[in-house]
């Protein structure tokens, strides 16, 4: 398998990366061989085995409805890149706002 | 007086007797540390004066006779993946450079009840993914024993913090490996508990299904004692085991492996990748445990050549969704992307693009991308699918060798700690050092590291033991026997 820099760009984009045209022209390569490596689980005939999801065979586990305390708006803020005291600040989601 | 930073029991000897205050001890680490610290960087972040106040604290509480907690005037270090309020939690990354949780992970929080002294934030590989703590935006952390080489990852802060005597106790994570593989490195005990007998509240997910926080130390019994306060059932955790806890220290103290069924995993002693020294300390460990009355039994895993692979579809695809948090939006570093970008894509897809892009370092980008592709549509079934399903066989691999052993003993990594940049050109070579370990993670079930010799150079060399799930007592029942037939345990690096 070789991947064409437009699919790596196009993982990338599904990754939210944006990659610069030096990480592209490595992470292909890098990516083929790790894929070619797992690929040896393909030798393994599993139709007749359930995927196994979590580690051990555990239960859902509900939680009672009851209200509990949360983070306050300050402290949920705090860590926030832009915010205005009440609102996380993000840029224009639609193009042309102006946020 | 000299204060052992290299023994929780001999500390907690100490304060109890009154020939050391817990001030002293705090003191005495973070002494330890600002001389150690140039050579080896264990630590991202140290708390420095609120450690004394926090020891001033203990003592007043000590000589006004009140009760306190099993971890009293100990220091302790945690890896910076653990989430702390009044210490920032980095993981390492960028990403989370001046991140500060407002909360306190389970874990931390049992420490604090406990009365450990909370000293630091140690160093990792972002995110946890790595094997050298290489790939840190703080940059590596040294080997104690020899500094041209790395500590493992991605607890190797944690694991260097340990060795080098700065701390007695130190908390990591492992996901593949990440405890087991450094403290084998750095000729220290480190657990892997059973998946979910440690709340996983506060640890900064990396693969939930695989992620594990446990003690590491240098000896069995510090381990236990650390992992008895960390243990137990969690209502924030949905994947926290209800089981009672059992008596860990109890266990290591019974020190007898008289009649216990020890599988020798054959098939990882024949591996062409497994090194001399690390094969040795095997099989000199296979005598130390038959002398002590248990019987040995070969063991053969069908599906362990597959536990690698596995491994590296499954926790990528899991780092791909429990990353895309990250999006500049909320927490974390912000980059809002060139105009070219913002153009192209809008504003808020040029942030999120360029924030990761510019927040995470290779290693992580490389496992999201791998991630990524083996859940988008048209793969999935090919890769995570199949993967799940392998992680059932490899189970079951496990279940049969339970049916007939209590425990397993084998190797903990291939080699002995390797030079630091030795294997950073070549993803696939690093994710070769997980051989041994990964298993553990992908059947949930706990493995002990042992420091069991060393190489011709002094380095460290560990075994393994695994037990089945929620089976630890009979790890430190063994390790404790092993311990106290060896002295691997009681070597400490050249100062």
């Amino acid at each position: 398998m070789a991947f064409s820099e437009q699919e790596i760009r196009q993982l990338a984009r599904l990754a939210r990366l944006e990659l610069t045209a030096e990480e592209v022209r490595m992470v292909g390569p890098q990516l083929e061989r790790i894929l070619e490596f797992v690929q040896q689980l393909a030798e393994l005939n599993t139709d007749q085995v359930e995927p196994m999801t979590t580690a051990l065979d555990i239960q859902n586990c509900w939680a009672a409805d009851q209200v509990a305390d949360g983070l306050q708006r300050s402290a949920a803020l705090a860590n926030a890149p832009q915010a205005d005291g009440e609102h996380f600040l993000v840029p224009p989601v639609l193009p042309g706002g102006n946020g | 007086m000299t204060v052992p930073l290299d023994s929780a029991a001999q500390l907690s000897q100490l304060l109890t007797s009154g020939e050391a205050t817990a001030v002293e001890v705090a003191q005495e680490a973070l002494r330890r540390i600002e001389a150690s610290e140039p050579a080896i960087n264990a630590f991202n972040h140290v708390a420095g004066e609120a450690v004394i106040r926090q020891a001033e604290e203990l003592d007043k509480r000590r000589s006004a006779g009140q009760p306190l907690g099993r971890l009293a005037g100990i220091p302790v270090a945690v890896k910076d993946v653990l989430c702390t309020t009044e210490m920032p939690t980095t993981c390492a990354s960028r990403m989370l450079r001046d991140y500060m949780s407002p909360y306190d992970a389970t874990v931390i929080a049992k420490l604090r009840a406990a009365d450990a002294l909370l000293i630091g934030k140690t160093n990792m590989d972002e995110f946890a993914m790595g094997a050298s703590t290489e790939n840190s935006a703080c940059g590596p952390t040294y080997n104690p024993w020899d500094r041209t080489r790395t500590p493992g990852g991605s607890s190797g802060g944690a694991a260097a913090a340990v060795a080098a005597c700065d701390v007695p106790l130190s908390l990591g994570s492992d996901t593949g490996g990440s405890i087991r593989q450094p403290a084998a490195f750095c000729g220290i005990t480190g657990m892997k508990p059973t998946y979910g007998r440690v709340s996983r509240y506060g640890l900064v997910a990396f693969a939930s299904s695989l992620d594990q926080i446990g003690p590491m130390s240098w000896d069995a019994a510090d381990n236990a004692l650390l992992m008895s306060v960390i243990a137990g059932h969690d209502p924030r955790d949905s994947t926290s085991l209800p089981a009672a806890v059992d008596d860990y220290s109890l266990a290591v103290a019974q020190a007898d492996v008289r009649g216990m069924r020890i599988g020798v995993i054959r098939d990882q002693l024949e591996n062409p990748g497994l090194d001399d020294d690390a094969r040795q300390a095997v099989q000199a460990a296979i005598d130390v445990f038959r002398d002590a009355g248990a019987e040995l039994i070969d063991v053969r895993f069908q599906y362990s050549r597959y536990w690698v692979p596995t491994y590296y579809i499954i926790a990528p695809c899991e780092a791909s969704s429990n990353l895309s948090r990250y999006d500049g939006a909320h927490y974390g570093f912000r980059s809002l992307g060139t105009r070219e970008v913002v153009q192209k894509f809008g504003p808020l897809m040029a942030m999120y693009c360029h924030s990761r892009d510019d927040g995470f370092g290779p290693e992580v980008k490389r496992r999201i991308m791998l991630g990524t592709y083996a859940l988008s549509e048209g793969y999935a079934a090919k890769y995570y699918t199949k993967a799940l399903s392998v992680r059932r066989l490899i189970r079951q691999d496990y279940d049969d060798a339970f049916a007939k052993v209590d425990i397993l003993l084998g190797p903990v990594t291939p080699t002995p700690a390797f030079r630091l940049g030795e294997k950073m050109d070549d993803p696939l070579q690093m994710y070769l050092c997980d051989l041994f370990t990964v298993g553990a993670n992908l059947a949930g079930l706990p493995a002990l590291a042992v420091p069991a010799g060393k190489t011709a150079d002094a380095l460290p060399v560990g075994i393994q033991l695994q037990a089945a799930p929620l089976h630890e007592p009979a790890l430190y029942r063994a390790a404790g026997a092993f311990q106290q037939a060896t002295e691997h345990h009681t070597r400490r690096p050249p100062q």
